[in-house]
């Protein structure tokens, strides 16, 4: 931290020191210093872990103004950087450059909030033609209907790389794809089965999570963040409200915590199941598919059972949480975690004594430890290209702080070492659920959060199943949301896939990308 | 090899009746009265296509569920399949996002008549958490006509099957 302030002074950046927002310090920089900040930072090994934009508005600004952030990270320690620009001349250097991971949240600011970041890649993302060039949904000028009446035309036109030579073809895949999954655009460029190229097109699936979020109460934005990305509905509703919780100074009760944990470990257990499961699947290795489906079923309807919720939605509320464990539900959960470890044991033999198996996941869809740094992969990506990253043990929030997470890393990067950690992870949840029943404190289990002045804001972050979560919220006049921003994994770990692919044959695109398996609308929003 | 043999033998089959999953005795009746329609309509197999047209995933997963062990939805001769000229029902989830409403008609412009489509969660129901936006048209019925709704948000596998059968039961 002291290292980057003074390097940043050095090379003439004037830094203004604002007050922290835990567990980052915030930093302002002037906006032409944007860049060459960036450029400095990524020359210190800090880590772009996220970027949004805000219009300020109403009492917290008499000139209205455009806020750019980006949230730099070391292991322990964050840091949000801040720059404003003028409403008349919304522009500043790029980031991307020097942060790969910036630069499809800088389209998405350009995009959503019309600011422009020079240097950067000019092609839109996040728009499609719902909107029209020149308008911006996230300006509050903007109505939140939009201004569409009629259909809205398919995005045609975007412009993707192109190769030419002979025998070199091309594949467009999506948006609607073959099997029950989410929506997106793949191009590959191919030379007989091999891949040379592939670029990613997102954004099918965007529902203006951001812009419906202002004007919330608390507990309607808890509920939308628990629908940013279905599958991870614990941990971004766990985020959004520790953000919510930080800025009016609340401290959710201990036995709150544990129960939270509770529930994000029990996601964490489910999600790497279904996903080892899927991963067996693209290989033809149905066995393992049914086998480890069937835990994931066990675990669901225990959820349920329990919980009250298959997929634990709406169990974390701001404050706490809305469900409650007695002695015979704790028991239960117990019971459970043999019977996992059981089976666990006997099929994770199965599978890692079966040579066709092996055959298949190890050496394919490699990702470089190189490249996982330069994209800041986080989560299992990173973890299985060399990135020991756990916001648990590196920044660990309540109750956390009580526990020890191990970590798994691994190097091969291959969808062989993207599994393993998978399982490594799973275990550890297993081992981390005995310790959160068995020491699960009594109290209650939801505070009150006072009505949080104008302007108040908070920032959480939290280990998702995926990675780490971040979570931004700013409340504006009588307690309602002026701006929430949620920063999926998936944002960091899809172009990862556009890397990691490269050279394999198209047949194995199946099984790299679950190997990834990023959220579509978790980045749409 | 052994082991996996062993480990087979010793799962034996969980799939379950479908009255102990809805726990409703009139649907072991609903069953047999579907399956004999399917039998009969479809030559035994009536293929469904899922469309997310919007969705935040919660739906998929559950729709997955109904593949797994304890569901088999197979079993009643329905399955989901991989390209829309193949699908006699289109599964619909989420509400509609602008950017997928083309997509949408055109897959059901590419499902072959009869056709039947299923708006499946709030989200496809009503618009759920998401409504109608500058991004979102909300409601599936919004875009195409629908036939039959299953709310929930997401459904449980159960529900999705007592609409599933629901469906059948009308056409
Ligand atoms: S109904 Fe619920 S689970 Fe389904 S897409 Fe909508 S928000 Fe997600």
């Amino acid at each position: 931290m002291n290292e980057l302030h003074a390097t940043l002074e050095n090379a003439g950046i004037a830094v203004t020191i604002l007050p922290p927002l835990p567990p980052g310090e915030v930093w302002q920089i002037p906006s032409q210093d944007w860049g060459q900040a960036a450029q400095i930072a990524q020359s210190l090994k800090w880590r772009w872990s996220a970027g949004w934009g805000e219009e300020i508005v109403g009492a917290q600004r008499a000139v209205p103004r455009y806020r750019v952030n980006a949230l730099l990270a070391k292991p322990g320690k964050y840091l949000l950087l801040r720059t404003e620009v003028p409403q008349d001349n919304p522009q500043l250097p790029s980031q991307a450059p020097y942060y790969h991971a910036a630069d499809r949240s800088e389209r998405h600011t350009r995009d959503l909030l019309g600011i422009h970041f020079l240097g950067g890649d000019t092609r839109r993302w996040t728009r499609h033609r719902a909107w029209e060039e020149g308008e911006f949904p996230l300006r509050c000028n903007f109505p939140v209907a939009g201004s569409r009446q009629e259909a809205t035309p398919p995005d045609v036109a975007y412009p993707f790389l192109q190769t030419q030579g002979a025998g070199v073809y091309e594949i467009p895949v999506g948006p609607v794809h073959a099997g029950i999954i989410e929506p997106g655009h793949f191009r590959f460029q191919a030379v007989g089965e091999t891949i040379l190229h592939l670029e990613e097109r997102l954004g099918y699936v965007h529902k203006g999570i951001e812009k419906i979020a202002t004007g919330r109460d608390m507990l309607g934005l808890c509920r939308l963040a628990g629908r940013v990305s279905g599958d991870t509905t614990v941990g971004h509703a766990w985020a959004a409200c520790m953000a919510m919780e930080q800025a009016t100074k609340v401290e959710v009760p201990r036995r709150a915590a544990f129960l939270r944990a509770i529930l994000a470990e029990r996601e964490r257990i489910a999600n790497h199941l279904w996903d080892m499961a899927s991963i067996l699947n693209d290989i033809a290795f149905t066995f393992g598919y049914y086998q480890l489906g069937r835990l994931r079923e066990d675990v669901l309807r225990t959820n349920g059972k329990i919980f009250g919720h298959r997929l634990l939605m709406d169990r974390i509320v701001p404050g706490g949480v809305a469900v409650e464990l007695d002695n015979a539900a704790v028991r239960y959960l117990d019971r459970e975690i043999d019977r996992l470890r059981r089976e666990l044991d006997e099929l994770v033999t199965i599978v890692d004594r079966n040579a066709s198996v092996g055959d298949r996941l190890y050496t394919t869809g490699v990702l470089k430890v190189e490249d996982a740094i330069e994209l800041g992969c986080v989560g299992y990506v990173g973890l299985a290209s060399g990135q020991d990253l756990d916001v648990r043990r590196d920044r660990p929030y309540p109750p956390y702080d009580e526990l020890s997470v191990r970590v798994p890393v691994e190097q091969s990067g291959d969808v062989g070492a993207r599994f393993w950690v998978r399982y490594k992870e799973l275990r550890t949840a297993l081992r981390l659920l005995r310790q959160l029943l068995e020491r699960l404190p009594d109290g209650p289990t939801r505070v009150d959060l006072a009505v949080p002045e104008e302007g108040a804001e908070g920032l959480g972050i939290v280990e998702g199943w995926r990675g780490e979560i971040v979570s931004y919220v700013r409340f504006g006049p009588d307690g309602k949301i002026a701006r929430f921003f949620p920063r999926d994994p998936s944002w960091l770990n899809w172009p990862a896939l556009e890397r990691l692919i490269l050279g394999n044959i198209v047949p194995e695109f199946p099984v790299c990308n679950k190997s990834v398996n990023g959220s579509y609308s978790g980045v749409d929003l | 090899m052994w082991r996996q043999y062993l480990k087979i033998l010793k799962t034996g089959i969980p799939t379950e009746s479908v009255r102990k999953i809805l726990r409703d005795p009139e649907v072991e009746r609903l069953g047999a009265e579907i399956k004999r329609k399917i039998d009969k309509r479809f030559a035994g197999s009536l293929s469904i296509r899922e469309v997310d047209a919007g969705s935040c995933n919660g739906c998929e997963l559950e729709i997955h569920a109904l593949n797994n062990v304890y569901y088999d939805l197979e079993r009643f001769g329905v399955h989901f399949v991989a390209s829309p000229r193949h699908a006699d029902i289109l599964l619909v989830t989420g509400p509609v996002s602008r950017h997928m409403e083309e997509a949408l008609r055109r897959t059901y412009e590419a499902t072959p008549d009869p056709k039947w489509v299923i708006a499946c969660g709030d989200c496809a129901v009503c618009g759920g958490e998401f409504g109608s936006s500058y991004a979102s048209l909300g409601a599936v019925e919004n875009v195409l006509p629908v036939d039959v709704k299953i709310p929930g948000c997401p459904p449980t596998p159960a529900q999705l099957l007592a609409g599933l059968l629901k469906t059948l039961d009308r056409i």
